[in-house]
């Protein structure tokens, strides 16, 4: 037989879906995002996700050349860490520093591992945890957004010369006759000042100076389309935003003069970031649905008690990285019960039809059943 | 489950919709001619294989007996047409390996037409003895299993059975056999259904239907109020239920239909529930009466490699080259057919070799060309991302992201004892919806040989 017919084991169709597919959505989902980040901050924003995304891109680009971890560059993931790494790090901050983060992104938080899928902790946020240990003055230093002249000028922070302290904004902003506190985030004013932001600068970031750092609600809308269309799951955001808000409001009850409203805390931060992009990260979080979760919820719970009581006042980052670390036992304690395997029998209420038709007897069951067992080895006649 | 899976109220948990590609839904069945050989291999079907009992050389007529066996779980074959018993031996299977089969040329200007069989009257017989004609039919689950049905249809002495359940589903994309089945031989299949309550005990038979077989579930509906009319007594209903990759599995039908889970390891018997496929059943109703044996069963010849796809009434033993001829396969020594699958594109079997036959448990021949393949040939295979689709599309709730990574760790007894790799049932819907495209539900497969090796040794 000379047919060149091929044996393949079935499945024989599958699914339009591919990892390419699901990270390049991702990463459209990601460019509204990005363009009013640009649009708030001007060109130094600009700067800084071009530079911290090109770092990410060569940084893989050397990995998959030397050939220690799997995936390729065309798979778009190292773009989306270098997208929300920058969406992350504050619009003035020094490029070259931008670059490191994206450096220690990709090379501590992914190739290390092995590459895509291997990664223990979001790659965006090691990279970010690295600069803000190494530079805590750059990240902490927020400029205000709708600078007038935002689009022809850098944040002089922004070209400092690799390996150099960069420029102190302040005396840039006192030039505009603006006061330095404008660029403190909401929630260092919260913290350090107890001032608490409207909820429309917070929700939208459009009015006044306030650095509120990418829009919660674009960020949501985005989230949204992502969950629709199943490249994210849809439990993890509201698995944190829930639980966020549960223990925020718990402790505004107790107390609500010490602590904010619930709503402050959810859209004050990055923590709608973190909910909708960062704990979504498919690799770093559990698989099982009861796992997504806990996960989830243990981010908010977290990120309110980091917030509330350590000296930082931003708590998303760690909250997620240390859920990032507990996501394999997360997952290890909450399998899937297998189907047919519950506690009891599971039986739904509303079904087609019963079970048991009422109306069967013992008495007619046995008269219509047949009495024999059949017994082909018998000896017919 | 999924999000819009809350309000929708799906039929049972997870599950996949591929794409239905039911391209023979409105075709008639037609009757593909006779070959002139054909190959009867002696196991067909799960359980003991039976021995021949005709000689090379020796005159068979169409519908005689020439294979059986004395054991329980057996089933007798007959020749599919009058003509010699030509060879006894070796001959190609559809998984690759050498079976024992019988080979039968037809006598040349035989018509065929008459079918040899022993008519009898059944209509006071009891449930023991239809599950004697049952057996003598030759009958096996023509859905694809091929398990006989006169087993199936025992019931055990502790055990009773009030519910009937007929499998119409064909959740299987391509494959239209038993939806033209319901359509066309839909008293047929009223008739056997009433054999098979009457050999079960069974008090109600339902009827499930996937709802995208509107004119199925019509046609069924005026065959029960027919059948009624004419004196039947016997309580049927037919339910439309959603449609869902696997809902022809029977854990899911039942799901679907009643609400409950069955047991981990049991069967349906445990719920006092018997599940048949309507195919067999069509079968059952037509050849009991007559008394003649399983000769031909209807097979969906289809696929974007066929020119004439359709629903065939195939001899059984036809070599398969002989249907894909017919069916206008266009030069299958040519390049551009790249894949011929017994089955349906989930979980049917690739074959190697056109020379094998078409036996009882085929349901379908399909066949892709090179450009059909092409797409998922280029597909990049990742490592796992964790993405979690196959969790959520696995129907038996197992963990196939977790499953696949110890598998690729070769973990084996780690991955039966504790993920429960016994329950998989190889439906393939996590391979289907991996975007890492990792051939898992191949893994488990390896991985449940090498389990039921090491049980065996």
């Amino acid at each position: 037989m000379t047919a060149p017919i091929e044996i393949r084991s079935a499945p024989h169709v599958q699914a339009a879906k591919t990892v390419e597919t699901i990270m390049r959505n991702v990463v459209y989902s990601l460019l509204p995002i990005c363009a009013f980040y640009v649009f708030q901050y001007g060109i130094s924003a600009l700067a800084s996700i071009a530079v911290v995304t090109a770092a990410c891109l060569v940084t893989e680009r050397f990995f998959v050349r030397t050939g220690t971890q799997a995936g390729r560059l065309s798979d778009y993931s190292a773009v989306i860490t270098g997208l929300l790494l920058a969406l992350t790090l504050p619009p003035g901050f020094p490029l070259w520093m931008g670059a490191v983060a994206g450096i220690v992104a990709i090379a501590l938080g992914k190739a290390l591992f092995g590459g895509i899928g291997f990664n223990v902790f979001n790659p965006a946020l090691v990279g970010r945890a690295f600069v803000q240990a190494a530079f805590p003055t750059a990240i902490a230093t927020y400029t205000p957004s709708f600078l007038p002249d935002r689009f022809t000028e850098f944040i002089p922070s922004t070209l400092a010369w690799p390996l150099m302290i960069p420029a102190d904004p302040v005396p840039w902003l006192k030039a505009k006759s603006l006061d330095a506190l404008a660029g403190a985030t909401p929630l260092a004013k919260w913290k350090f000042d107890g001032v608490m932001a409207n909820a429309d600068e917070l929700l939208t970031s459009l009015s006044g100076h306030m650095a509120v750092g990418p829009s919660p609600a674009l960020i949501l809308l985005c989230g949204a389309y992502l969950a629709a269309r199943r490249f994210m799951d849809w439990r993890i955001p509201l698995a944190v935003l829930g639980s966020a808000a549960l223990t925020a409001w718990l402790l505004f009850a107790f107390d609500p003069a010490r602590y904010p409203n619930p709503f402050f805390m959810l859209f004050s931060g990055g923590l709608i970031l973190g909910a909708g992009y960062m704990a979504t990260d498919m690799a770093t979080s559990p698989v099982t649905p009861k796992g997504m979760w806990v996960y989830g919820a243990l981010i908010g719970l977290l990120t309110v008690v980091i917030r509330y009581y350590s000296g930082l006042p931003e708590g998303v980052m760690y909250a997620i990285l240390i859920a990032n670390a507990a996501s394999p036992l997360i997952e290890r304690i909450t399998q899937p019960v297998p189907f047919g395997r519950g506690v009891l029998a599971r039986v739904k209420k509303r079904a087609t039809y019963p079970l048991n038709p009422g109306y069967i007897s013992r008495e007619e069951a046995s008269a219509v059943t047949p009495k024999k067992r059949f017994l082909p080895k018998k000896p017919k006649k | 489950m999924k999000l819009v899976s809350y309000f929708r109220g799906e039929a049972f948990q997870r599950g996949v919709h591929p794409p239905s590609c039911k391209l023979t839904a409105e075709r008639k069945i037609r009757r593909l001619p006779f070959p002139d050989r054909v190959t009867v291999p002696l196991s067909q079907h799960i359980g003991k294989t039976p021995r021949p009992i005709v000689r090379v050389g020796q005159d068979v007529v169409r519908g005689q007996p020439i294979a059986r066996s004395d054991e329980w779980l057996s089933v007798p074959h007959h020749a599919p047409l009058s003509g010699i018993v030509e060879f006894i031996g070796l001959r190609p299977g559809m998984r690759g390996t050498w079976i024992e089969s019988i080979v039968i040329r037809a006598h040349r200007g035989a018509t065929q037409e008459d079918l040899w069989g022993r008519p009898r009257d059944l209509s006071q017989a009891t449930g023991q003895d239809i599950l004697q004609a049952i057996w003598d039919t030759g009958m096996v689950g023509l859905g694809g299993a091929a398990f006989p049905t006169h087993a199936k249809l025992s019931v055990p002495k502790q055990a009773r059975v009030h519910t009937l359940v007929v499998n119409g589903c064909e959740c299987e994309p391509y494959l239209t056999c038993d939806h033209r089945v319901m359509v066309e031989h839909a008293a047929d299949l009223i008739a056997g259904i009433r054999y098979a309550m009457r050999a079960t005990g069974a008090v109600r038979t339902i009827i499930g239907v996937e709802d995208n077989k509107p004119d199925a579930v019509l046609v069924l509906r005026q065959a029960i109020v027919d059948a009624a009319a004419a004196g039947a007594t016997e309580e049927i209903h037919v339910e439309a239920v959603p449609t869902k990759y696997p809902q022809g599995s029977e854990k899911m039908l039942i799901m679907a239909l009643f609400g409950a889970e069955m047991p981990a390891g049991g069967l349906p018997i445990a719920l006092g529930m018997v599940v048949s496929n309507v195919g067999t059943l069509a079968a059952l109703g037509h050849l009991l009466p007559l008394g003649q044996g399983l000769t031909e069963r209807v097979v969906t010849v289809t696929g974007p490699g066929v020119a004439k796809p359709g629903d065939y009434r195939v001899i059984l033993g036809t070599p398969l080259k002989f249907v894909l001829d017919y069916a206008g396969v266009p030069a299958v020594d040519a390049l551009d057919t790249r894949q011929v699958i017994l089955g349906g594109p989930m979980m049917g079997q690739a074959i190697g070799a056109l020379d094998v036959p078409i036996t009882k448990g085929v349901s379908g021949v399909l066949v892709f060309r090179r450009e059909d393949m092409q797409e998922r040939e280029s597909r990049q295979t990742y490592p796992c991302i964790k993405c979690g689709e196959c969790v959520e599309s696995c129907p038996m709730g197992l963990n196939p992201s977790t499953l696949g990574m110890l598998a690729a760790k070769r973990e084996y007894d780690l991955m039966g004892e504790q993920y429960f790799l016994g329950d998989c049932f190889e439906c393939g819907c996590c391979t289907y919806v991996c975007p890492s495209n990792i051939p898992l539900v191949q893994q488990f497969r390896v991985a449940k040989q090498i389990l039921r090796e090491k049980a065996a040794a």
